[in-house]
């Protein structure tokens, strides 16, 4: 050792034109590599590949995305199109129900359904030519004694057809809307205003518009001896509202009156199917049918899920900063300042995140608004989990050689922490990223669901509300609950499972592990 | 080690005070709920809140706090639903419904888990082991409230076979009672399951790999004896301190399913705190939550080195 000094010591100051190239003109023996060189990314790439199930995910994943932001575009609906009949409405679309194969029928069960209840539905398909009934599903008769004679009464259980069960609504139409519905009427063909019955006609029951038959007293109706109900329109020109110029019912030898004077307005009896399309331009179309509110489900599922994305992916980037920095000075520096930072950090995770969100909703709500004061909530807990990661990436880096090597030549600390050791953590970090949208969208559904906080005022409505809603209505209406339910679950496992295979296959511990 | 558990604990009581001074003096910025007119124990409400310090300045009526805490276990009264009543005694009256019905669900899926967890790593890369790890990788992905739906409306609306809700009543240890917790039960359940599956199985598929497995079969042990002598001891190592968690944990309710399937317990009880203002009950509970987390993380830690005498805890490398 002491020699190789002494040689050292000897040779401070070697003037330049002593140095010589050694190998300037010697042949170079190693070759250059004649495969491909592949990246670090493209050979995370080819591990991700051959894990199918993420693969798989990933496609779930992406055609979920794109449902997410191609819903609310597709639909002819928004969030403030809350329709007052259609409420909790089954899954319909026109053309599929006609196929008859129970799918998207819009059908809903009703369960003991008798001879009276079956008339009004019949009532109602008569009139409009839109059968409510699509099937009988079964049917059982009870026996009874009725004045000494044996009598039998059925009763049904029936599917119906939740949009044409609406049958007749009363409307109120100033003059102009009168004419302009005619006149619609007249170009598409499409009856929206039938003919008016008054009420002294049908035992005087106001709240009933799908009557148009002779009643008893309880609403049901009255045939004649062949079975066939008994039309009780309204000739009566002294209460008529408007002359009617447009589309008569079979039957009609002009004398039936449409509509009935109302203080200015004219009072109708219309059809909501036809009326529908008249008010929106197009035929019910809610391909996974509507929610407790009247909202479209499709367009809602839409909305909400976009919120929840872009909500989660902007939480994730900033907890993604403020962890990787501060995991980055707590990793790098070590001792007491890794202490201190390291009981901050545990002191804010032992709070539970219900609390933080209440506090924070409670005190920040109505100062900045329902959705930033929910990040911050994000963001005081959700950052924790990153730094402890990016810590432990540290300790495993800074004591490597090249650490060591930079240091040796003059970096900074700074620089040391960014350029070097950073760059070797970012692959464990972005990863995990990927797990860290489930979670945070797991939560943001789980409060919204508990109505803790309320986004619907900024995103329309929320995978959670949609839930709620529909679990309050799901014995009668289960898709309500099915479609948010079931799209919420699919988006979390091809997440989770994505962010699973993309973790592996970027985790270098794996490297060169095949299964 | 003994030394170590007394530097968690007391770090964890430190910690679990700056948090409720922390969440104390938040919840006493914000403006006190109207009291009801007329209502006679308007009055008593007053009292208390006048007891309690109101209008002092908040480190003032931390130490108030606390001191009742300490000298009369008074947590204060309640100001919206339960009005003018003691949140303590509510709050034990909560906790026994929230217990059974988490000690019935960790009971069912300890064993379960654990069990899948076995027939997995024992059946690696078979057609079960994919069926076992991606039904698990499912359960944990969703969370307990979608399964809540699916079997609220399979087993209590189509099949009929338990109640909707669970049943009113104080009378926890009925056969009714007890068919009534069981969707909440199995709601709770499946998650817990999945954890100790997957847990269990990537702990044991490790195990079953290493060196002193292929050691034990050298000396002539069959696979049956080195699996539960050898395996099972070391992958317990793991799996032990996380049912010491559950147990903790099960003082906890489940905000969401408690409000599913109605369960008269904490967690309906906090929800109620939250959704009615009731700061004196959102306290209390926000310091039991805080106090079951703490706690839990501990035990499990702790319970590392009682279980396995190579781990030091505290030591320092």
């Amino acid at each position: 050792m002491s020699m190789q000094k002494n040689n050292n010591m000897e040779y401070e100051h070697i003037p330049q034109e002593q140095f010589a190239f050694a190998q300037l003109d010697a042949t170079l023996h190693d070759k250059k590599l004649e495969t491909k060189n592949r990246s670090f990314f493209a050979d995370a790439m080819i591990r991700f590949k051959k894990n199918k199930s993420s693969v798989i995910a990933a496609y779930i994943l992406l055609f979920l995305l794109i449902f997410t932001f191609a819903a609310p575009i597709i639909s002819p609906y928004t969030m403030d199109n809350k329709d007052k009949f259609y409420v909790n409405t089954p899954p319909y679309i026109e053309s599929i129900a006609q196929k008859g194969w129970g799918i998207f029928d819009g059908a809903v069960v009703r369960e003991s359904q008798n001879e009276a209840s079956m008339n009004y539905w019949k009532g109602i398909a008569e009139e409009t030519g839109m059968n409510p009934v699509i099937k009988v599903l079964g049917q059982t008769g009870t026996t009874s004694i009725f004045r000494g004679k044996e009598k039998i009464t059925y009763t049904y259980t029936i599917e119906t057809n939740k949009y044409y069960e609406t049958g007749m609504i009363y409307r109120t139409f100033s003059y102009e809307e009168f004419d302009a519905i005619q006149e619609w009427q007249n170009e598409t063909g499409i009856q929206v205003i039938y003919p008016y019955v008054e009420t002294k006609d049908i035992q005087g029951i106001t709240d009933n518009p799908n009557l148009w038959y002779e009643v008893d007293a309880k609403g049901a109706a009255k045939l004649d001896k062949d079975g066939n109900f008994v039309p009780v329109y309204s000739t009566n020109k002294e209460v008529e509202g408007r002359p009617y110029n447009s589309i008569r019912i079979e039957g009609d030898d002009g004398s039936y009156i449409y509509s009935a004077r109302k203080s200015g307005a004219v009072h109708c009896r219309v059809l909501y199917y036809n009326y529908y399309q008249f008010m929106n331009g197009t035929e019910p179309f809610y391909i996974f049918g509507t929610n407790s509110m009247g909202q479209d489900l499709f367009a809602g599922i839409g909305v909400g899920a976009r919120f929840s994305l872009v909500f989660a992916i902007v939480v994730s980037a900033i907890n993604l900063s403020i962890g990787a920095i501060y995991g980055a000075i707590q990793g790098y520096y070590g001792g007491k300042v890794d202490l201190i930072m390291d009981r901050i950090a545990d002191i804010l995770s032992g709070v539970p995140f219900t609390v933080v969100t209440v506090l924070f909703q409670l005190h920040l709500a109505q100062k900045v608004g329902v959705v930033p004061s929910f990040l911050f909530a994000f963001v005081m807990t959700g950052w924790i989990g990153m730094a402890a990661l990016t810590r432990k990436q540290f300790y495993r880096f800074k004591s490597q050689e090249f650490v060591f090597a930079a240091r040796t030549l003059g970096a900074s600390d700074k620089r040391l922490m960014f350029k070097h050791v950073f760059p070797n953590a970012m692959g464990t970090i972005i990863t995990s990223c990927a797990l860290v949208i489930p979670g945070v969208i797991r939560s943001e559904t789980s409060m919204t669901y508990l109505g803790i906080v309320n986004l619907q005022d900024l995103a329309g409505t929320s995978i959670g509300t949609l839930m709620s809603q529909g679990q309050t209505a799901m014995t009668t209406s289960p898709h309500s609950m099915l479609y948010p339910a079931l799209y919420f679950a699919l988006l979390l496992i091809s997440f989770n499972l994505f962010g699973n295979g993309l973790r592996d296959a970027f985790n270098p511990s794996t490297r060169g592990v095949e299964d | 080690m003994f030394k170590y558990a007394l530097k968690r604990i007391s770090l964890m009581l430190v910690t679990l005070f700056i948090i409720t001074l922390m969440c104390f003096v938040l919840v006493r910025m914000l403006p006190p709920v109207e009291l009801a007119l007329g209502d006679p124990k308007t009055a008593i409400v007053e009292a208390r809140r006048e007891a309690a310090g109101y209008n002092k300045p908040y480190l003032v009526q931390f130490g108030i706090f606390l001191k009742d805490i300490f000298t009369e276990w008074d947590w204060g009264v309640s100001e919206v639903k339960y009005y003018g009543q003691d949140v303590a005694g509510i709050f034990a009256s909560k906790l026994p419904a929230t217990m059974i019905v988490n000690l019935y669900s960790i009971i069912l899926s300890i064993p379960i888990g654990i069990a899948l967890g076995i027939w997995a790593a024992l059946k690696k890369n078979s057609w079960i082991d994919y069926t076992v790890s991606t039904l698990t990788m499912v359960c944990i992905s969703v969370p307990n409230f979608v399964y809540a739906f699916l079997i609220q409306y399979l087993f209590s609306y189509k099949l009929n076979i338990f109640p909707f809700l669970m049943k009113s009543g104080t009378s926890y240890f009925t056969w009714d009672m007890f068919v009534s917790m069981l969707p909440p039960v199995l709601s709770l359940s499946l998650g817990v399951i999945a954890g100790f599956t997957r847990t269990t199985r990537a702990e044991l598929t490790e195990v079953l790999t290493s060196e002193f497995m292929l050691l034990a079969r050298t000396k002539g042990l069959t696979r049956a004896q080195a699996t539960i002598r050898h395996a099972m001891k070391n992958c317990m190592v793991v799996v032990l301190p996380s049912i010491f968690g559950e147990f903790i944990g099960i003082m906890s309710g489940s905000l969401i399913i408690e409000k599913i399937f109605s369960v008269p317990g904490v967690g309906q009880l906090y929800l109620e705190s939250i959704n009615g203002r009731d700061y004196s009950m959102f306290m209390l509970l926000t310091v039991f939550y805080t106090t079951v987390g703490l706690l839990a993380s501990i035990v499990v830690d702790i319970s590392y080195g009682f279980i396995d005498p190579r781990i030091r805890m505290g030591s320092t490398k």
